[in-house]
């Protein structure tokens, strides 16, 4: 049984650690994201939640540990080839490309796959033309699935807030990721938004996208996670399905205290 | 249902068809400008059109920045000089053989420098251009010293020579067009976004799969290339070159190109330097203070508009547009 749960875990980060000058940002953290699930990760502020992505997509470089994903260790290679073997993010504070157009933003999610010969772009071959309608394509599907088709020629720094967040998201899903890493992706929205961002979670769930989400909002996190992983001072002190997560008195403790009195 | 399609045909190949009208319509100017002076200053306004397509690329697109794009137009003009004089090679395999050179001069370059951002590199690259322009200057048995090389052929290819301002034209601005077309390609492609991408935001370029370094060393180095092969065609143009006009000074009017004609717009570039070439001739008695005028026009449009005169009013332009769309159908903005 135990081998069969194996089987299904596309990425296995185990003793992950990173410091920052002399202070531990993540201790020997360990844990597994299965494949179709969602997987959150959670913890107070300064906990290691976005260390830890940043070290998975190569932004940061791990002191120690071992992240394999899908067979394949991730530590040491450099950001792109990480996004190359299908491993899409957001990044908790925006990280659009303001000055391109909103259909242009979500085309950049698509890098991987539009080649990146100098050649063929120069002579604009007729396999490149064909890829780049398919492309425009993908992404026009992708900016209807996130509501932002009627915006598709804006300049993604004129959107609102709200929309600047499901454009993260549309531009991360949109090649199709193994593995699409949220950080943050309901951040400073409101209740009705967030509403909107979880049902779109749900939505790329089913439609078999693994997904690792950190996140503060815990409603959020109880209603669309599979497995809960908590972060407390870069240490790993609880994992579980939500619901026993959420009864843990360390979790409680070190994170969910004020929760407990109105739960 | 012909006008239908006609429309469609339009509408879906839209720059191609620029391009062509815009060449078809360069193509009868000579026909009516019989002036030689005047071809003469097109002609300038090419050879410097082609140095800011590339160099746009670099600086406009994946915004990064070049004090020093003069030293590869000098490369490229005295590589091709020296090799049709000296060696009596024929004009093509010089051009192309200097090209080479100048690529692996710029991956030499590039590789250490384009780990620098901003002010760094654009120091690096002015230090390029001051070593360049003093090897020009100094190096008198091969470059002619500062009285430069004369008696460079003109351009030929395949028995075809282009003596005289009217070939020299179509030459020319058959370059441009050349140029011109491979630009308008790599910016519609994944690749130009990614350039795009890099230049907002290296980070999240590199997430979404963008190699940001192999990126901006390639495109600087065909930038480099497009100035060689700039310099190559003025030398055989002109028949005559001195080290004065590769300067640090030049640098700067090409860049200027750039900035007027709008960081990321490659017609821009075009007006840029045509603007650039003419200006000294508009300017009558101030020419002398000609560098101050460039230097006072590049940081008062670096001050304003940092993207370049057309391409922030154009930006300006779509985001007031948008906003006041969204307010006149009653959708949040």
């Amino acid at each position: 049984m135990a081998m069969a749960a194996n089987d299904t875990a596309i990425l296995r980060v185990s003793g992950l650690t990173k410091h920052f000058g002399g202070l531990p940002a993540l201790s020997e953290v360990g844990f597994v994201a299965r494949k179709g699930q969602v997987t959150a990760l959670i913890g107070p502020n300064g906990a290691g939640k976005t260390t830890c992505i940043d070290c998975l997509t190569g932004l940061l470089r791990a002191d120690r540990g071992s992240m394999v994903f899908d067979g394949r260790e991730l530590s040491g290679l450099p950001p792109h080839r990480i996004a190359r073997l299908g491993i899409a993010r957001t990044f908790q504070n925006l990280r659009l490309y303001p000055r391109l157009s909103v259909l242009e933003n979500v085309l950049c999610g698509l890098s991987a796959q539009a080649g990146d010969s100098f050649l063929e772009a120069f002579l604009r071959t007729p396999a490149l033309r064909h890829r780049e309608r398919r492309l425009r394509l993908a992404a026009l599907e992708a900016l209807d699935t996130f509501g932002l088709s009627a915006k598709a020629d804006w300049p993604a720094g004129a959107l609102a807030y709200g929309d600047k967040k499901r454009l993260e998201l549309a531009r991360a899903f949109v090649s199709g990721p193994q593995l699409l890493l949220l950080d943050e992706p309901v951040a400073g929205l409101n209740p009705e938004e967030t509403e909107r961002v979880a049902v779109l979670i749900r939505q790329m769930r089913r439609g078999g996208v693994t997904l690792v989400l950190v996140e503060h909002d815990m409603d959020l996190v109880m209603s669309v996670s599979d497995h809960v992983v908590v972060l407390d001072g870069g240490r790993r002190i609880a994992e579980g399905a939500p619901e026993d997560v959420r009864r843990n008195p360390l979790v409680l403790e070190a994170y969910l205290g004020k929760m407990s009195v109105t739960a | 249902m012909t006008a239908q399609r006609a429309a469609a045909f339009a509408e879906r190949h839209h720059t191609g068809l620029a391009v062509v009208g815009l060449s078809l319509a360069l193509a009868l100017v000579p026909l009516f400008l019989a002036n030689p002076w005047k071809l003469g200053v097109l002609n300038l306004i090419g050879v410097h059109a082609v140095i800011a397509l590339g160099l746009n690329l670099f600086v406009g697109y994946a915004g990064q920045i070049s004090l020093g794009h003069a030293a590869f137009f000098g490369l490229g003009a005295y590589g091709s000089a020296i090799l049709t004089t000296a060696f009596a090679m024929p004009p093509l395999a010089a051009m192309v053989l200097t090209a080479v050179g100048v690529a692996l001069t710029a991956l030499l370059l590039g590789v250490p420098t384009l780990r620098l951002t901003g002010h760094y590199l654009a120091m690096a690259t002015l230090g390029f251009n001051i070593v360049v322009h003093n090897l020009f200057v100094q190096w008198d048995r091969v470059t002619g010293g500062p009285s430069g090389l004369t008696g460079i052929p003109p351009f030929s290819v395949l028995g075809v020579a282009f003596p005289g301002e009217v070939r020299a034209y179509y030459l020319l601005w058959g370059a441009v067009m050349i140029a011109l077309t491979l630009c308008l390609n790599l910016v519609r492609s994944g690749v130009g976004r990614g350039l795009a991408a890099l230049a907002e935001d290296e980070v999240s370029a590199a997430a979404m799969g963008v190699n940001v370094r192999r990126g901006k060393i390639v495109v600087f180095t065909v930038s480099a290339v497009f100035a060689s092969v700039a310099g190559s065609l003025f030398a055989h143009y002109l028949g005559t070159i001195t080290p004065d006009t590769f300067g640090i000074f030049a640098s700067i009017d090409l860049l200027l190109m750039v900035v007027i004609g709008g960081m990321g717009s490659l017609w821009g570039s075009l007006a840029g330097a045509a603007f650039i070439t003419v200006l000294p001739h508009l300017l009558g008695p101030l020419e002398a203070y000609k560098e101050i005028i460039h230097g006072l026009i590049l940081v008062g449009i670096l001050l304003v508009l940092p993207r370049g005169l057309v391409a922030d009013m154009a930006g300006l332009a779509r985001v007031r547009l948008a906003r006041g769309w969204s307010a006149l159908t009653g959708r949040p903005a």
